[in-house]
């Protein structure tokens, strides 16, 4: 187990790194931490504390966000399908950030934007928790997922094409495929504390998951009580995804990869896996941040295009192991 | 408008009526509008349709199979362009004298608009990060008002992104940004980030109807980034 936290600290830290070094404009490794750190006049300064930061901590975060909310509705619905991106709660977030934005809301009141993304991914859970039941099965979990998101998707394009603004509606590929491109430090103003509070509310609800492995009775009999582990798990994912939908949109994938390929690593007990999980997505989503600055640097490829060549394959595999039988 | 004899201008598009996007918004507002639709314009019973590269294809086969004369301008990118366009028109309109006019009067307006020394290092931003070379007619404006423009330094000759990091670094004494159009957008967010207000070039400038198009109008862009 050690071993395994001590290499994915080590690889985020690393990647953290590499994120703020790299971008378009070629600044010297030494010189650009210089400026980050103890600041400076001229532009160099402006660019990493500005620019390049902010992307840093936010990939960081909505990585180990996603990651962390991926491993804890898997635990919950004890369903490997489970994911926000998947069943429509990110989705959700993005129609509340949509609405937030058009209306004007979030010039307002800045506070809105967040705000509005956590009720729709509070809608969109709280939706799917009610559809597809703590015990349903990947059928009726994926087919309520696939409706929430249909819905969800249709809400953002209505939305944005009702928009007098002429660039509105090509914003609909950002909401679906999420970007960490141009993001400023106001933008981890809004996200990173409610995130960082719904991660406290998740993690409380380990222990309780690690009971629910057993079964639910034996979990009652244990002490945990099944309405307050539902309602912090909700409360939680919905904190955790809605402001990190509302500032790089929807990210799909990254809590189902990462819950699936470290659980044979720490055994499958949920509340090894959450931690391993939060370090995980980290891990994934800023090796993503970087590869779309490399791979084409001038286009903005949206990070969602990463996340789903890498995802969708899994995806399709954990459902031929389903049809197969036997549950995965 | 400036060419046409009272009576030869029959309608305009509602895009000049637009103050967002036309120099003559409130002088297009006497003529009656029309939508760039073939059937609408063909019932107008015009001898002279002048049409813009950006109209639809289909449109302009239409009205020239129901044998109305279609004239298709290429938008002016370039002050040898626009004086081009005028002398173009003229003809088209059988208004060669006016035209020979205001050809005269545009050269003087501009060498009075364009008596500058180098005035620094100007950058044009957009929605989704976008900026203009020398190639396009706002940078034709930049130029002419007597600045360099960064997207010569980065090889950028028409219109396309340029990284948030890159505008930064080069440091420019004037920022151009375009206008905001109604409603809320990501794109346009960008003109937002901090890192700009940061820059704090000495001014900066927002685009506006004179910028648009080709014509004369582009004199009063010029003399804006006083």
């Amino acid at each position: 187990m050690k071993p395994l936290f001590t290499l994915l600290i080590l690889l985020t830290a690393a990647l953290v790194l590499a994120s703020i070094l790299t971008g378009p404009a070629g600044i010297d490794g030494l010189a650009g931490l210089k400026a980050l750190i103890l600041g400076g006049d001229g532009p160099v300064p402006i660019v990493m504390q500005e620019i390049r930061l902010p992307r840093a901590i936010l990939g960081l975060a909505i990585g180990a966000g996603l990651g962390l909310t991926g491993a804890a509705l898997q635990g919950y619905l004890r369903n490997p399908l489970a994911e926000p991106g998947l069943i429509g709660v990110s989705g959700m977030a993005a129609l509340g950030a949509v609405i937030a934005i058009q209306t004007g809301l979030s010039v307002t009141a800045p506070l809105a934007l967040p705000l509005a993304a956590l009720t729709g991914a509070a809608i969109g859970v709280g939706l799917l928790m009610a559809l597809a039941g703590p015990r349903g099965g990947s059928v009726t979990l994926i087919l309520a997922g696939v409706a929430i998101s249909a819905l969800a998707g249709a809400g953002v394009t209505l939305v944005l094409n009702l928009s007098p603004n002429p660039y509105a509606a090509n914003e609909i590929v950002f909401w679906l495929m999420g970007s960490l491109a141009d993001r400023s430090i106001l933008h981890v103003a809004l996200a990173v504390p409610p995130m960082a509070l719904g991660a406290v509310l998740v993690w409380t609800t380990r222990r309780g998951l690690d009971a629910l492995t057993l079964g639910e009775s034996a979990a009652g009999s244990m002490g945990v009580s099944a309405g307050g582990l539902r309602w912090r798990l909700v409360a939680g994912v919905a904190l955790i995804v809605g402001p990190a939908t509302a500032v790089a949109g929807a990210i799909g994938f990254v809590g189902l990869v990462v819950p699936h390929v470290l659980r044979p690593f720490v055994g499958a007990r949920p509340s090894v896996l959450l931690p391993a999980s939060a370090l995980g997505g980290a891990v994934l989503l800023l090796a993503a941040d970087i590869a779309v600055r490399l791979i084409l640097p001038e286009r903005d490829l949206k990070l969602g295009v990463l996340t789903a060549i890498v995802g969708a394959p899994l995806f399709l595999h954990l459902i031929w192991k389903t049809r197969s039988g036997g549950r995965v | 408008m400036l060419l046409a004899a009272p009576g030869q201008l029959v309608s305009v598009t509602a895009l000049a009526q637009n103050p967002e996007m036309s120099a003559m918004a409130e002088e297009a507002l006497a003529y009656p509008a029309n939508h760039a639709r073939a059937e609408e314009i063909y019932l107008l019973r015009p001898d002279l349709v002048l049409a813009g590269e950006y109209s639809t294809g289909p449109t302009v086969a239409m009205l020239r199979r129901l044998g109305v004369r279609v004239e298709v301008l290429p938008p002016a990118e370039s002050i040898p362009a626009i004086r081009d366009q005028i002398t173009h028109i003229g003809t088209l309109l059988d208004r060669e004298a006016e035209a020979a006019d205001l050809l005269a009067r545009f050269d003087t307006d501009l060498k009075a608009a364009t008596e500058h020394r180098d005035r620094g290092r100007a950058a044009l931003y957009y929605a989704n990060s976008f900026t203009s070379g020398g190639d396009t007619l706002a940078g034709t404006i930049v130029t002419a008002a007597g600045f360099r423009n960064i997207a010569d330094d980065y090889g950028i000759r028409f219109t396309s992104p340029l990284p948030l990091e890159l505008l930064v670094m080069s440091r420019p004494d004037r920022l151009i940004t375009g206008a905001k159009w109604p409603g809320q957008s990501r794109s346009e967010a960008i003109l937002d980030h901090p890192a700009l207000a940061m820059l704090s070039p000495e001014k900066s400038e927002v685009t506006d109807a004179d910028w648009v198009c080709g014509t004369p109008a582009v004199l009063n862009a010029i003399r804006s980034l006083e």
